[in-house]
């Protein structure tokens, strides 16, 4: 990863794309990007639960979990390597916020609500947010503002992902497909070609 | 006809190519055989004991906090995956990276448990995440033995593709080995699965 704030912002929405370089989030990238309308809403709600999430695991990971991160509490504790717990912290946080975003998504937009319906609770279990969190473990980033400006990065990057890729499939309905081919398989199969265009700004 | 039920998840109700269930982490480690055969072992092992231990607990759940319980389970077998892994297979562990984590979210794992283990018996339910998993096992291999063979002319890290092929001007196609191709290769398998089962097509 680059140094600087900007070329991690513009790296992880474009060359390390979440849905193109890691297939992250691929269920709910298939399954909600029908229509373009729908499919921007869940990017919505998958960038603000990110920008909230990462964050907030990045504090736990480093004042927590980290090998030596307990240090701040007392000299005894700089053996204390909890970074196998990691795992359980992290989706506990995201569950927990996801459910508080349900419920203000509930109160406040019923019609969004109401379009977005069953996958909201699946966000909890979408792979690009859990990714996220454990990709920003992994670079070891030195303050608050690279994680939530990686988080946010990430976000985007997903969304545009995915409502590119629904406003394609809107299109595609009238298109003269094989017959085994149609819908999960021309699905595939437009990803990897959107996948190998995104590729192409790698290095830039 | 009761084998011909769980042996569903390896053909006609495969987890992948079907069921449209754990996408996510089956292509990013398909670009060579070996991690493909540990991911896959994994995630059956997770699968199937998962399934076992929340069939056995499904009575005594609360319907509201179920997700969180079946979060903190299912966390629970994948770090015990993760840490036997890092233990013996290391550099394995080092190849599959986070993907080893995020089996928590594979969706074949919460998908069996919403649908299957919580309204069925124990054994049946061990099977049955023993079947989705060895289903999704198969497609990675069968999706990891192309992009290895065409991308780097191995398989298991033995040179399969005899040098004197190379010597004669063929070259090993880069592009397999590169993550869109996963995602061709997966629509693919889609297509000939559904020109020989008619009834999967979709209007």
């Amino acid at each position: 990863m680059g140094y600087s704030l900007t070329s991690i912002f513009f790296k992880s929405i474009f060359t390390n794309n979440m849905v193109f370089a890691y297939f992250l989030g691929m269920c709910s990238y298939l399954a909600v990007s029908k229509n373009v309308r729908t499919s921007f809403g869940l990017g919505m709600a998958v960038c603000f639960v990110l920008i909230i999430t990462v964050p907030v695991n990045y504090l736990i990971n480093k004042y927590l979990l980290e090998p030596g991160a307990l240090e701040w509490l007392s000299d005894k504790f700089n053996n204390v390597d909890l970074s196998y717990l990691s795992l359980i912290i992290f989706i506990a946080v995201i569950a927990s916020i996801t459910q508080i975003l349900e419920m203000i998504i509930e109160r406040f937009s019923s019609s969004l609500y109401n379009a977005l319906g069953i996958y909201l609770p699946l966000i909890a279990v979408n792979c690009a947010i859990l990714g996220c969190s454990l990709f920003m473990q992994e670079y070891h980033f030195p303050n608050l503002a690279y994680s939530t400006i990686y988080a946010a990065g990430c976000g985007i990057g997903w969304m545009l992902a995915i409502v590119a890729f629904a406003a394609i499939r809107e299109r595609l309905k009238f298109s003269n497909i094989p017959k085994p081919l149609k819908g999960l398989g021309i699905a595939y199969i437009t990803t990897g070609l959107m996948g190998m265009a995104f590729m192409a700004l790698t290095g830039m | 006809m009761l084998l011909k039920k769980y042996l569903g998840p390896l053909n006609k109700e495969n987890p992948i190519l079907v069921q449209v269930l754990g996408v996510c982490s089956a292509l990013a480690v398909t670009a060579q055989v070996k991690p493909a055969v540990v991911m896959g072992i994994s995630v059956a092992v997770v699968c199937g004991f998962s399934n076992l231990i929340l069939s056995l607990l499904r009575n005594t759940i609360p319907q509201r906090v179920r997700i969180i319980v079946q979060l903190v389970i299912v966390a629970a077998l994948v770090i015990i995956v993760d840490q036997f892994l890092k233990a013996y297979f290391y550099d394995i562990s080092k190849m599959l990276s986070v993907f080893v984590s995020l089996i928590i979210t594979n969706c074949i794992v919460m998908g069996r448990i919403e649908a299957f283990a919580l309204s069925h018996k124990p054994i049946p339910s061990f099977i049955d995440g023993l079947a989705n998993g060895i289903g999704y096992g198969l497609v990675l291999l069968i999706v990891s033995f192309f992009r290895e063979l065409l991308g780097s002319g191995t398989l298991w890290n033995h040179q399969v593709i005899p040098q004197s092929f190379y010597s004669n001007g063929y070259l090993n196609n880069g592009l397999m080995v590169l993550p869109p191709m996963a995602l061709i290769i997966i629509g693919v398998i889609i297509w000939i699965q559904r020109s020989i089962h008619k009834e999967l097509q979709e209007e």
